[in-house]
């Protein structure tokens, strides 16, 4: 087979490879779902418009002539659009790295593994790209509906973004790899995918704080200061913006950049990629981690072992660490709040207790499907002497334990400001919490823990009652301390929620 | 590890379990105490599920089962107190030391810590795993978390040891180990029921032997007893074995 017949065959299969394994993401892997799921998906997309037209349709009749302001929150807005995209794209080159379902096939096949790295990075770039476009696609038809065709070119301004986070993302990773290691790589490449994807957005809103005590991060974007330190209009800095108003140069520039680049990766990596997966892959199986000490056996009730069981998982899960530190850092703009508070005793304050509910009722879903659902040697709790109900009440324990843990700091100081504060947006973090791990008790499906990636698409059902449960609980909470009479509403409203969520779910004894 | 000589080890009475098509169909059981007991039949025999059954990971439609005298269906807990359950997937942590999970299984037994320990480390250096005991399983081979997986089944002494293909992956070194390991434990009183597709291990290891086909055991005794079936003399296991899954298969 000649070099391009490779190239091209191996293309074909790496994209039916990464469609099955969307598709089958989307559907959970049930066949009969697909056309639901595809109804589902363009109502969603229709659906989405509308949100879309509320953010971004006052920008619709935006020129290339538009004062700053707008410029700078246009420009900054897709800069963040980047960083997330940079972020999903850490992620999947993480995924590539250390999944080996088909690498032994692959080296011991007689290709060029050049050729074949090179083809799986442009595959990580083209989904990478098409997820960004498709997420964006509300967003660019909205503005084209509403201020002319010529918004279409943001399509081509978010396809470069993905083009060149891929080869951002390749390369970081590599770098990472070749100065740390395999081992952790993985924990790295995942945190650093975190804080990119949110330290921009909590960096914008830790300065609107501090500037003007406002939770919302345009209020730096549209204020004198950003103003003045913005290049001028001829300055590069504006292409994007520009590109996506329709100029055709910046356009292209930006195109034919982001395509070099990823071209330059893949002409500095692919050839010795091959070697770095292997090792990867290898040096997870001789590179182990060794425990620090070695401690006697400890004493303690059966619920206390698998209590302490848990814990441990928990605390040496990667996912966990990278989430709980998204988690935490998304905490950081109410906490900077709380502090600023204690100096000028601000009625923005109760913005802090929805947040909070919000990020607990998160957190705990998470760790209730890995503690619950998550169960690497199922069979031996289920064959240990213990009743089931006590299992899972420890490891309902284990959760609201980790809660308490992560939540503590920030109610505890909330207590010596407003005492009524703390109490509602304690009761809210213990409520929100109990409700997403109720939900993933009722809809547990016994995986193993390294499928957390897919916990949301095999029941999409338990994921949405867990978002609105979480975003009903918070709001309570803000209602409670503002206005009780429509907390008392909207509280019902969201037990309304959890009690049909129980009634269509497949209860569990 | 004491056992009453009176009461079987295991007794299962017309077992059944149904999904689709009857997995398990009316099956009788007795296993003695001290015994070594193989349990061999063809894929979807229902060898699996019957074992399943007994480990309290499955209800059965009817049936009852009982472990050394106690009621597995009316007391589960009481029985899985005292036996162990060996699936041929390893049921390990990855995140875990060897030792940091044989703490966990004795810690969900309820065994003294020191003891179990003591215990532990034996167990883990005769299965030569001696040089690994702080590293986390997650860069072990198969056949490295099979054998964790089996210390851990032998961690809180059981008087009943049930495995499901429990040398499946393992290198002939280990399968060694494995064997020894589960001889010692009939040796010392304990009983030992498992399920292998190697009837050379069924052949040397086993007291007796039981065939299983549609659900049904179809036939059961020692290697001799099995070798005379049906006024036949087999030269070897294989055959006995093949002729009996040919006429259960007829049968069914």
């Amino acid at each position: 087979m000649s070099s391009t017949l490779e190239l091209a065959w191996f293309a074909r299969h790496e994209i039916r490879l990464a469609w099955r394994e969307w598709l089958s993401m989307m559907t959970a892997g049930r066949k009969r779902r697909t056309r639901n799921v595809a109804i589902g998906l363009v109502v969603f997309a229709a659906l989405m418009h509308l949100p879309a037209y509320a953010v971004v349709g006052r920008f619709a009749d935006m020129s290339s002539d538009a004062d700053q302001t707008a410029l700078i929150v246009v420009t900054v807005s897709l800069f963040l659009a980047w960083a997330l995209i940079l972020s999903q794209a850490m992620e999947s080159v993480t995924r590539v790295f250390y999944s080996r379902a088909d690498l032994d096939l692959i080296i011991s096949s007689p290709v060029m593994l050049a050729n074949v790295f090179s083809i799986r990075m442009a595959a990580i770039a083209l989904a990478v790209t098409a997820m960004a476009l498709l997420l964006s696609a509300p967003f660019i038809d909205v503005l084209a509906l509403a201020g002319g065709p010529h918004w279409l070119a943001a399509y081509g301004v978010i396809a470069a973004a993905g083009i060149s986070a891929a080869a951002v993302a390749i390369a970081l990773t590599v770098v990472l790899f070749r100065t740390i290691g395999p081992r952790r790589t993985r924990v790295v490449a995942q945190v650093l995918a975190v804080i990119i994807g949110a330290g921009f957005v909590i960096a914008l809103q830790i300065a609107a704080i501090l500037s003007t005590n406002t939770l919302s991060r345009f209020a730096v974007l549209t204020s004198d200061t950003a103003a003045a330190f913005a290049p001028g209009p001829g300055s590069v800095a504006w292409w994007p913006v520009r590109a996506a108003l329709g100029d055709s140069v910046a356009l292209f520039g930006l195109l034919s950049g982001s395509l070099v680049l990823l071209g330059a990766t893949m002409a500095a990596f692919s050839s010795r990629l091959g070697d770095d997966v292997v090792a990867a892959s290898m040096g997870m199986a001789s590179v182990t981690a060794r425990a620090r000490t070695i401690r006697p056996f400890r004493v303690g009730s059966r619920p206390q072992a698998l209590r302490r069981k848990e814990l441990l998982l928990l605390w040496r899960d990667p996912w966990l660490i990278s989430q709980t530190l998204m988690q935490l850092l998304y905490l950081i703009p109410p906490a900077v709040m709380l502090w600023r508070s204690f100096a000028d005793n601000s009625a923005v304050l109760v913005l802090i207790t929805p947040v909070v509910v919000m990020a607990a009722g998160q957190l705990a879903g998470g760790l209730a499907w890995l503690t619950i659902s998550g169960e690497d040697a199922a069979d031996l709790v289920a064959t240990a002497p213990l009743r089931a109900s006590r299992v899972t009440r420890a490891k309902i324990e284990v959760v609201l334990i980790v809660i308490g843990i992560a939540f503590a700091p920030l109610v505890l100081p909330l207590a010596v400001l407003s005492l009524p504060q703390a109490i509602v947006t304690a009761c809210g973090v213990g409520i929100a919490a109990a409700s997403a791990t109720a939900i993933q008790l009722w809809f547990r499906v016994q995986a193993k823990r390294s499928q957390f990636r897919r916990r949301q698409t095999s029941s999409r059902l338990a994921t949405f009652a867990e978002a609105f449960s979480s975003i009903g609980w918070a709001a309570t909470a803000a209602l409670a301390l503002a206005i009780p009479v429509v907390a008392v509403i909207t509280g019902l409203l969201t037990l309304a929620i959890m009690t049909a969520t129980w009634k269509i779910s497949p209860r569990r004894d | 590890m004491t056992t009453d000589q009176a009461v079987p080890a295991l007794a299962v009475r017309g077992l059944t379990k149904r999904f689709d098509r009857p997995a398990v169909d009316g099956l009788d059981l007795i296993v003695r105490p001290g015994e070594f007991y193989a349990l061999l039949g063809p894929n979807g025999a229902g060898k699996t599920t019957t074992l399943r059954m007994v480990a309290g990971l499955l209800r059965p439609d009817a049936g009852s089962v009982s472990v050394l005298g106690v009621d597995a269906l009316a007391d589960p807990v009481g029985a899985k107190q005292i036996m162990a359950w060996v699936s041929d997937e390893p049921m390990i942590y990855d995140k875990l030391t060897p030792l940091e999970y044989l703490e966990f299984v004795a810690g969900l037994w309820g065994r003294d810590p020191a003891a179990s320990e003591a215990t532990a480390r034996t167990l883990l250096a005769s299965l030569g795993l001696a040089a690994h005991l702080d590293e986390r399983c997650e860069g072990f081979s198969k056949g490295m978390k099979q054998k964790v997986a089996l210390a851990g089944a032998l961690v809180h002494d059981p008087n009943l040891i049930i495995l499901d293909e429990p040398l499946t992956g393992l290198d002939a070194v280990s399968a060694r180990h494995v064997k020894g390991l589960l001889q010692e434990r009939v040796r010392d009183g304990g009983t030992v029921i498992m399920t292998t597709h190697i009837l050379e291990v069924a052949e040397r290891m086993a007291d007796r032997i039981g065939v299983i086909a549609g659900g049904k055991l179809i036939a059961e005794g020692t290697l001799d007893e099995l070798r005379q079936w049906n006024g036949e003399n087999h030269s070897s296991l294989e055959d006995t074995f093949l002729a009996l899954v040919d006429c259960g298969a007829v049968a069914a």
